[in-house]
Formats: structure tokens, sequence, C-alpha cells
């Protein structure tokens, strides 16, 4: 039987560790950070302590994502707080030597800017400062302790009213509440039930939940386990992108960590409480993302979407009710259920509750990831937390809600980020990537690039998105090519809302969103490129 | 094994006219059973509801999005919109670009004057395409001694798949690809005339919905007669055996 | 949904089938573990050819056109036996935004072949991921597992003259 003395006994162990070293060095080791050569740093740092003899003195270790991708490989030394960029192994005796002493100023970015102080850490509150790879630092950080907490002295109905409390809406784009999903999912009365974290994060241009899932593994797994408790099911499915390789590998020794700890497996802490989970690797479709088409690809099939009603929550993964939400749903859970719903409810906006992660990417400075309060204006994430522009190009668009999403003007930076107001121009909160394009972009061309990615994501079922995104996909080629005229443009416009009311699923239902968005917004820049030459070509006949 | 079940009467409206239902149907039983006409191309009595080609979306009053009603159970008070001219407009879209993905020619067409693409595009007033031909080519597959299949003519509906798998069983077609590179093919993208799991059933002839999938041996074109309703029928007696068991 | 039979025996008597064997006995040899087995075959052998799927699709009891349908429906997977080297091109937005384009062209200049294509002779698969999440560093490619960020056309193309060359 574990109990709280246990989770307080490792956590005493851990910090004891940590406070008889005088300096901490934290070697960011996820995936951008190990692209840019992290690994080999980490062993200059490793080899360089050893070689001064300072074991005793200093710690050294991988940590989850720092933040600051675009200064990768990224480096913080604690307990002072200071975080160093683009580090290379030749730097490693001159920071080494500046411990305790003045800052590298070289290679400093400054703790003081924007980019850390506005933001709020919930979901990212352990990337950066714990191992990934060690599940007592992750029970240090209060990990696990809300599984406790939920098991030991809350009902199911309890664990759901709280999350109803916090107001916590689905991560994953559409924001469908979070606790009516695990409401509809405990009401029905199956006796298999199965929980599935949706971690085939398609959107190119995001990557929160690679993050979480390589920063702070058993975060997850921990929301997981809670869902599963609140909604009565036993067992549960991560569906993980192949593209994502050292976030499967890190969940994989998550799972086997926290099943030795019992943490997960057929008796949780020693009560009558059984979750096991198992990973399921996608192998490159977009579509999969969308809940059918996810339910049939974790059975082995084709990754097609089906029509809802019946939803999930009825007629699941293998025809029993199934629970599923996204990475970042399920890492807000552990705080919530630790902090009380009141507490989570009071960060964010009226209706867009808590924190969102956003992967910060394109023409600005601070390509990185961050997490703000719902309510942030697009512009104080891109000009204050992102540091403006990098070059010398002007903003022409931010693009949010992936390849499905919308771009949105200059004109529009002042719109707080919630589900509603990014909804009302078009566009969609989606899972949070956050591209900034410059003026040097057509945007013409840009609508194009996300049509050609419908097209080779769209998975064919229906027609609508089967052959309408490819005819959009034309005519954009068509006017990018100083082709199209003007008549062309309306039959564009008529096909996007073809599109967008009679495709099966999202995916299709919201493929002519960066169409219709730019069309609202740069309309001019498409008239531009139009011709006045009507080509008479006959018009073909249905024969 | 099969539960008796008390028969749950409904009411509903359907364009504006009341109409009784049991429960369990759906917004397209009930419309036939109503005379009401609600076009279709990858329903077909007796398979598994698909839901792919859009055509039988309709409206339902409160609900702003738009319903397949092959798949849309039928519910108490439901006000049902089956006609009007933004559904008259999404269905004569969804034929024209239908007619753009694949060679649609009907004149030289063994379906010719049985095809039901062709025969929706008459009903539902289709009468042009302003869009590109987008002229696929695809490897016709006549090594089969009795069928042959041609992609070029397919609107991928899956009824072919359906029939082969659900209801004969032998699971020799599926779909390959994804998106507008989706194919039928037999097996491993084999010869269908090789192929060591076709029973020569001839169902997919009967079900194909155009002149994707036909019998050899016809002469001319237009001679392509289907007896679509034996599926249905298949599936009946299939369910009946079932019981007694 | 068990199925108690064994195995059939392998296609051919190399080692590496005891590895997706194992996979698909971990998975109770259920149809359900499709994709499970197809990504284990593709691991140990590179691809899937024509023999691994029957016999996967054996060994399941799926059919043989679905195990096509699913092994084509996914970019993941190959059919075709890949090239001695392989370079993957990032093509999600942010990379597109800071010029992947430019690197697909010059590759298509020098070798003669668009993404998601094998090299004639065999040396060479070049091929997209649609955004392998390391957007900082854009535009990315990898080259033999090797990720290059903040990419140049002539620094890509350098690296690739280096890899095949090097095996001569």
């Amino acid at each position: 039987m574990v109990t709280l003395d246990h989770l307080s006994d490792i956590r005493r162990k851990v910090s004891e560790a940590e406070e008889q070293r005088n300096h901490r060095i934290h070697v960011c080791v996820a995936a951008g950070c190990i692209a840019a050569g992290s690994r080999k740093l980490l062993r200059a740092f490793q080899e360089e302590i050893t070689s001064r003899g300072l074991n005793d003195s200093c710690l050294v270790k991988g940590v989850g994502c720092i933040g600051p991708c675009a200064g990768s490989p990224a480096v913080a030394i604690e307990p002072e707080g200071i975080v160093y960029c683009s580090v290379k192994p030749e730097d490693v005796p001159e920071i080494m030597d500046s411990l305790a002493k003045q800052p590298v100023a070289r290679l400093q970015m400054s703790r003081d800017l924007p980019f850390f102080t506005r933001q709020k850490k919930i979901v990212l509150e352990n990337s950066g400062r714990i191992d990934p790879e060690q599940i007592d630092d992750y029970i240090a950080a209060k990990g696990y302790h809300a599984l406790y907490k939920v098991i030991s002295t809350m009902s199911p109905a309890e664990v759901i009213s709280e999350v109803i409390k916090s107001g916590l809406r689905g991560r994953g784009g559409a924001g469908y509440p979070t606790g009516l999903k695990w409401t509809t999912v405990a009401k029905t009365g199956q006796q298999q039930k199965y929980v599935v974290c949706n971690a085939d994060e398609g959107d190119p241009g995001a990557f929160m939940d690679r993050s979480v899932l390589e920063s702070d593994p058993h975060r997850v797994l921990e929301g997981m386990a809670i869902a599963g408790y609140a909604v009565g099911a036993n067992k549960g499915y991560i569906y993980i992108r192949a593209e994502y390789p050292l976030a499967y590998e890190r969940l994989r020794k998550a799972i086997k960590q926290a099943e030795e700890y019992t943490f997960l497996g057929q008796s949780i802490m020693g009560t009558t409480y059984g979750f096991h989970v198992e990973l399921r690797l996608g192998a490159g479709a977009y579509v999969c993302g969308e809940e059918t088409a996810l339910i049939a690809s974790i059975e082995g099939g084709r990754g097609t979407p089906r029509p809802r009603p019946p939803y999930p929550a009825e007629r699941g993964l293998f025809g029993k009710s199934t629970l599923i939400n996204n990475v970042e749903t399920y890492a807000n859970i552990s705080s919530i259920i630790r902090n009380g719903g009141d507490w989570f409810a009071s960060i964010g906006t009226q209706n867009s509750k808590g924190t969102k992660v956003f992967a910060l990417a394109g023409n600005v400075k601070n390509v990185g990831l961050i997490e703000v309060p719902m309510g942030e204006t697009l512009r104080e994430i891109i000009y204050e937390i992102g540091g403006g522009m990098e070059g010398q190009n002007k903003l022409k668009a931010v693009q949010t809600g992936g390849p499905t999403g919308g771009c949105i003007p200059e004109s529009e930076l002042d719109t707080p980020v919630d589900y509603e107001s990014l909804a009302s121009l078009g566009s969609i909160m989606g899972s949070g990537g956050m591209v900034v394009i410059d003026d040097s972009v057509s945007i013409v061309d840009i609508a194009r690039y996300f049509m050609e990615f419908s097209v080779s994501e769209s998975c064919g079922k229906c027609v609508p998105c089967r052959v309408g995104t490819t005819q959009m996909h034309e005519l954009h080629a068509k006017i990018n090519r100083g082709e199209g005229t003007k008549r062309d443009l309306e039959l564009l416009e008529e096909l996007c809302e073809v599109v967008k009311h009679t495709s099966l699923c999202g995916l299709g239902q919201s493929a002519p969103n960066p169409v219709l968005s730019t069309l609202r917004f740069f309309r001019s820049e498409y008239e531009a490129q139009l011709t006045d030459h009507e080509v008479l070509a006959a018009e073909g006949v249905a024969k | 094994m099969t539960e008796i079940q008390s028969v749950q009467i409904i009411t509903l409206t359907i364009d504006g006219k009341p109409v009784g239902a049991s429960g369990g149907e759906t917004i397209l039983d009930v419309a036939k059973q109503n005379q009401v006409f609600i076009p279709t191309l990858c329903h077909l009595e007796g398979l598994i509801p698909y839901g792919a080609c859009r055509l039988c979306l309709v409206e339902i009053k409160g609900n702003n999005k738009l319903v397949p009603a092959c798949i849309t159970k039928v519910a108490e008070g439901m006000e049902v919109i089956t006609n009007n001219e933004r559904l008259q407009r999404f269905r004569r879209w969804i034929l024209e670009l239908l007619f753009t993905e694949r060679n649609h020619v009907c004149s030289v067409c063994v379906a010719n004057g049985f095809c039901e693409l062709q025969s929706l595009a008459e009903v539902l007033g289709m009468d042009h395409v302003r869009l590109p031909y987008l002229h696929p080519k695809f490897v016709v597959d006549a090594t089969h001694d009795r069928f042959v299949s041609d992609n070029n003519r397919c609107i991928l509906c899956g009824r072919c798949v359906r029939v082969c798998s659900d209801i004969e069983g032998a699971h020799t077609l599926d779909i390959m690809g994804r998106g507008i590179k989706a194919r039928i093919v037999s097996d491993l993208d084999d010869d269908w005339g090789n192929s060591p799991t076709c029973t020569r059933c001839s169902k997919c002839v009967q079900v194909c919905p155009t002149g994707a999938i036909k019998e050899k041996g016809r002469r001319s074109v237009g001679e392509k007669f289907k007896h679509r309703d034996v599926i249905a029928h298949l599936a009946e007696m299939r369910e009946a055996a079932r019981e007694e068991d | 949904m068990q199925r108690l039979s064994n195995l059939p025996d392998p296609p051919n008597s190399d080692e590496k089938w005891k590895g997706v064997q194992l996979v698909m006995r971990k998975h109770g040899q259920s149809p359900h573990a499709l994709i499970e087995t197809l990504h284990a075959v593709q691991h140990a052998f590179g691809y899937l050819d024509r023999d691994s799927l029957t016999y996967v699709s054996d060994a399941l009891g799926v059919p043989l056109s679905k195990v096509y349908g699913v092994a084509t429906f996914y970019q993941y997977f190959t059919l075709k036996k890949p090239g001695t080297h392989n370079c993957v091109v990032c093509t999600g937005t942010a990379c597109y935004i800071k010029g992947v384009p430019k690197l697909v062209e010059a590759l298509k200049e020098r070798y003669g072949m668009a993404l998601d294509e094998v090299s004639a002779d065999g040396s060479l698969t070049l091929q997209s991921a649609c955004c392998i999440g390391t957007c900082g560093l854009a535009p990315i490619a990898s080259v033999d597992g090797e990720e290059l960020g903040r990419l140049s056309a002539e620094e890509l193309l350098d690296k690739l003259e280096e890899v095949i060359h090097g095996d001569a």
C-alpha cells in the first residue's frame, strides 16, 4: 500500500540530493535541442565536472524543454536561474569557470525578458526542471500526489465535479467542455470502457504535445489514470505519432516506472482500482487526429472517420464507451485536482479557463514553447513574449489552428486568444500552433500550401473533401500562375462553402478555413493576381 | 441473439408533413416510406451505411450541421427538411465534383442508361461542369474471365468493398491509398483474374452504381442492367438464418 | 479475439522475423495488431514487400486487400525498397515559410527526383515529413537520421554528397 509518507520520502530524498550540490546544470534534452547537439553538450558537462573533481558539488542532468527553442541547445543553471542559449561543447569550460561568479554574458538570455516573466506555467510547470526519465523527479515535483488524493479520498463523481468546476475545455482544438465529456462516459452503463489519449499532433508548426510528452511524460499518465478512475475505465491507450520517436521512448519508460511504483497496473497504490496504459504508434495520417479515425487506426484499420453520432462516449474503441482527450487536456488534470477547480477557473477568461500552451514558430524572434493565460492578445504573445519579428520584414499574418485554421492580419492582433474570439475571426484555437508570417510571403501561396496539405491528408472517404480540396488547390495554383479570373474566385468561394458544410469530418469541414480567412483579410492580394482576360474555353458538359 | 423489444413509436415532420416512424429507423427509411425522395449514391439497402457520398444530407431544425439521412436515426419531434434551394445546390456541387474527378463519359459507357450517377445528374439538374476535369489515367483490369474493373469510372462509394467483405465474406476488394489517389484494388493490387480469394459471386457487379465494375461479354454500351435489390434480399435471408440458429 | 493457433512459418529464415512474431504474439495475434505488426516488419526490413504483406495477412487473419489498404493509407509505410541513404525533408508550415521549397528545388535539380521517391541507382531515398516538431530549427532535414537545422540548399547537398560518396 502506497501512502503519502511514501511519496514524501521520495520527495525528501530528491531534494536532499539536489541541495547537497551548489550548482545544478540543466541541459535540455527535448527533440529540438537534441537535434542541435544537446546530447554531446550533456556529455561535455559531465566530463568537465568529473575532470575538475566537482561531482560532489555539481549536478548535471538532462531536462525537458526549457522553452527558447530558437536558441537550441538551451542550458539552465540552478538555483541561480540563468538561461544560456545556443551553447556549444567548447563553451562548457567557460560556463564552469563562471559558476558562482558572473554569468557568461554572450550566451545568456535574461530571465527578466517577457519571454519568461509573462508566461504562466501549469502544463509546463515541470518542463525544463525535472529529468523526464526519472519518476522520482516527477514525484518530487508533487507528481502522482493528485492520483493518490483521488483514489484515497475522492469518489469518481467528486473528481468529475472538480473538473467541471475548473471549466477546462478540450485542448485538442474544438474546445468541448472536458467535464461534460467525462460525465457522458461515466454515465454510460457499459462494463468495459476505455480512456484514449490523442497524441497524434499533426498540425505542422505545432509541437506542444511533443514537448509535454518529452519533458513530463508522467504528467500525462497521471491525468489518464485519474480520468480512468472518474469514468470507470480500466484501460488506456496513447495514440502517438511515429514522427515522435523520443516521446514514444520516454512514454514507454515512464509507463514501466509507473508500473513498478504501482501507479499504473492491476492494483494502483494497493487499492482495488486498476488501470493499464498501452502505446499505439500512428503511421503518418493527419486525419487520425479526428477521434473516430483515431479509433479506426488503433483497431488496426485505415484511419477513415465515420459519421457521429454515435459518439465515442457511446460507441468508441472496439465498440465500447471511450473517453478521448488530447495530451494537454490530460496534462492539466493533476494540477486541477491538487489545487482545486476554483483555482483553475480563476485563471483565463469568462468562457476559456486556464492557460494554453502555444508553439510559437515562423518569422518571430523567440521561436519556442510558451504557456500563457487564456485571454492574452495575439500582439502581446508575438511582440512581448515572442520578442517581435525576426529580421527586417513586417508582420503580415499570424496563422493559428494549424493547416485548417486561419490567417489573422496585423489589424486584428489585439484579439484576445480564446476559443470564441479566434472563431469569430474565421480561425480556430486548434491545438496551439502559432506561425508568424512576414510580408515577404505571398498570402495566396500560403493558402495554396495549406490546400496542398489538405489534399494530401484527405482520407478520400467523402466526396466534398476528396475532390473539393483537390479542385480548391487547382484553383489556387491557377490564380498563383496569374491565369485566374474573377469567375474562378467566385467558384473558389462557393466551393469553400460546399466543402465546409457537406464534408464528413472536422478535417474536411475546416479545410476551407485558410482560404476563407485569407479571402476575408487579404482579398486584394488575390484580386491583384487575377487576369482580366476571361479565357473563353468551352465549358465542360455532363456527357 | 435477438431481443424482443416493444417498438417505440415516434412522430416527426418531414418537409413540414407530420409522419410516424418506429424508433431505430433512419431518416432515409422514413422518407422512403412516405414517398419523399432523398438522393443517395453510397447507400444500398442491405449494406452497412457508409455516409460518404454526402448526397443525402438534410437539415434538421435546431441543428446547425447537415446530417446524412442514411445514418441519422429519427427522434421524437424532429423537424427534417430534405429539400430546399441550399440542399439542391450542395447536391449539384457534389455531383459536379464527382463528374470532374474521373472519366465519366456516358456515351461510351456500358452503364449508360443504367447509371445512378448519370440519372441523379438528370434528376437534380446538374447539366454542366464548371471546374476542370482531372482526367486520371488508371489501368483497366480486364484479367478476370468474367468481370472488368475500371477505376476511371469509380466514384469510391465503397459498395463493392462492403458487399465483398460483409455479405460474401471474401474481402477480395478494398480501397488503397488515400485522398484523390484512392482506388479499388483486389488483394495486394494484383490482377483480379489471378485472385486466390475472389469467389466469382458477381455481387460487386450488381451493386456498382456506375460502369466501374462490369460483366464481360456485353456487346455494346448501355447494356448493364443490374439487380441491386438482390443484396437487401441476401442480407435479409442471412439475418433470418442467423435467427434460426 | 485471441487466436490460439500457432503462427505460420515466416516467408524466409531471416532471424528478424522472430521480433515480428513477438509483436504479433504480444497482441494475441489479433487482427487489431495489423498496424503494430506492419511497424515491426518495416522496422526489421526497411520496407513492406509482397511476401511480408502476405505473411502478415495469413498470420493475423486479415484479408490481403485490407492489409494492402492499410499499408498504402499511411504515409509512414513504404512498399518500395528504400535507397541506401535517406533524406527526410520537413515540409511543415514553419519550414515552408523559411525556405524548404528551395531545398526541394535544389534536390530536384541535383538528383532529378521529387520527395517520396527513390533514386534510380538505389543510393538515395527522399522523403517528406509533415512537421517533425522542431520548428525552432526551421528549415530542417535529416540525413541518415542525423537532424540538420537552419539548413541551406548548399549545406544539404554537400552533406548528401558526403554520405553517398563516403560509401565508395
